[in-house]
């Protein structure tokens, strides 16, 4: 297929060290003329500074209140090809798993069907596929549905719960991240497919607090893998990594509560005033590790600034086992729906509720405990690092 | 009550307010259940109903709704 549109501003983002969508779309332009007009559409907003996109309205797959995002060109006679331009999530696997030959077998569907341009995956964790007709997604839907996938969360739904890698790759894990990641998917089908909430729910599930993920920052609950009791320590490790780093630099000045000292040789720690952030055991992987008694520790309200500012989440149970049938977990979980459901307004996530309503009224009528390790922002940032004329500032 | 009354009820709640307000699902569950003493699960089993048939449909406008769907 022929070039169809002259596009010297999107040309200038082909340009650098990094991949670009351009590049990606003009490949896809060469055997799909939805991407040949997506091209000159978007060109135009870009030289025009304006969307011509317009969201949402009535489009989806019989049964199913999400999964479906309605997209239309207000200019389809000058774009045909994408007058309609709807996206398509699929529920991803659990920690993003797929044989070569699913992933080929999804993208041929999608020529056939769309675009052929994805998104693997979007910022929501699902598999996102670009552009189509209304007339094209219930046979879009048939022939992956009848292969197993199914579509994942949009509009005011349980959003597809997303993990790290967990115990499939990560000695750090303290949690199943994809096990209590596929319960939740299979639990919350209802919630996720028909949508009934004030607005969107995420939860993301990361094993340790690394949070490879960044669910702190992207799930309205994080469900971040933590655990009980001391830090393992291994002193003839430590004693090794004496010899190649400077501990008490790179370890005990950088630990965010200051609960470690080296005694001699060996390194001590006062775990009852550890906070668990992991930056020790991430630094020295063979001589600390965590505690055996592992769980999670809960977090709520994170979310992107979109109704009001960003938000991080914070801690709401300190502790809990998370091991199936997850009952105590799924207990809390839809007391806070609850509780979101009465109290919250069109639009409103949960933390922001929070925010308007007051956090100790939401532990009273949710029925939590407070804690001091409720923490809604951190004494310090041990990431955040100061330059010298800041301090002298 | 019997499931095809509850159905009918919410056809008629959400046709009545075509035009003037958008129900979300859960407004749905609380008036109807709210007004006829039925238990909020049984409304959105029949909801459920009425949905997987296509006579309401889910639509999206800065939040998910329940509507007519056009014709």
């Amino acid at each position: 297929m022929s070039k169809k549109y002259d596009t010297p501003m999107l040309d200038e983002l082909e340009k650098g060290a990094f991949p670009s969508f351009v590049t990606e779309i003009k490949r896809a332009a060469a055997h799909s003329d939805m991407s040949n007009d997506l091209l000159g559409h978007t060109e135009t907003c870009y030289k025009e500074r304006v969307t011509h996109w317009k969201h949402g309205g009535i489009v989806g797959v019989r049964g199913y209140g999400g999964g479906v995002i309605g997209r239309y060109s207000d200019m389809p006679d000058k774009f045909p090809g994408v007058a309609h331009f709807h996206t398509v999530r699929l529920n991803s696997p659990s920690g993003f798993y797929y044989k070569a030959d699913a992933l080929v077998e999804l993208c041929d569907l999608w020529d056939k069907y769309g675009s052929g341009l994805t998104n693997i995956h979007g910022s929501t964790g699902d598999l996102v596929f670009l552009g189509t007709r209304t007339e094209n997604l219930e046979p879009f839907f048939a022939e992956t549905s009848s292969r197993g996938w199914d579509l994942g969360g949009s509009g005011s739904a349980l959003r597809t719960p997303s993990c790290c890698l967990g115990k499939s790759r990560c000695e750090w894990a303290n949690i199943d991240t994809m096990a209590i990641t596929n319960d939740i998917t299979q639990h919350y089908q209802d919630e996720m497919h028909r949508p009934a909430f004030p607005y969107k729910f995420k939860f993301k599930v990361a094993g340790c607090a690394c949070d490879c993920i960044a669910s702190i920052a992207r799930a309205d609950m994080s469900i971040i893998g933590t655990w009980k009791g001391n830090i393992r320590v291994n002193q003839a490790e430590v004693a090794n990594y004496a010899k190649t780093m400077n501990i008490q630099a790179e370890i005990i000045d950088m630990c965010p509560t200051g609960c470690m000292k080296l005694d001699g040789k060996e390194l001590r720690i006062d775990n009852a005033n550890c906070n668990r952030c992991m930056h020790c055991i991430a630094k020295m992987t063979k001589a600390l590790r965590p505690g055996t008694e592992q769980g999670a520790t809960l977090l709520l309200g994170s979310k992107a600034p979109i109704v009001t500012g960003a938000l991080m989440s914070w801690v709401i149970v300190p502790f809990i086992k998370m091991e199936p049938p997850y009952e105590e977990f799924y207990e809390l979980i839809d007391k806070i729906w609850e509780w979101w459901d009465e109290n919250g307004k069109n639009r409103e996530r949960i933390g922001e509720l929070i925010e308007r309503l007051s956090f100790p009224r939401f532990l009273k009528e949710v029925g939590l405990e407070p804690s001091p390790a409720m923490v809604k922002e951190p004494r310090r940032d041990p990431f955040f690092f100061w330059a010298e004329e800041d301090i002298e500032r | 009550m019997e499931k095809e009354e509850v159905k009918k009820i919410i056809y008629a709640l959400v046709e009545a307010s075509t035009g003037k307000k958008k129900l979300k699902q859960s407004d749905i569950l609380k008036k109807v259940s709210a007004d006829h003493g039925i238990e909020k699960d049984e409304v959105k089993a029949a909801l459920r109903d009425l949905v997987d048939a296509g006579t309401l449909i889910f639509t999206y406008f800065g939040g998910s709704f329940i509507e007519i769907p056009p014709k």
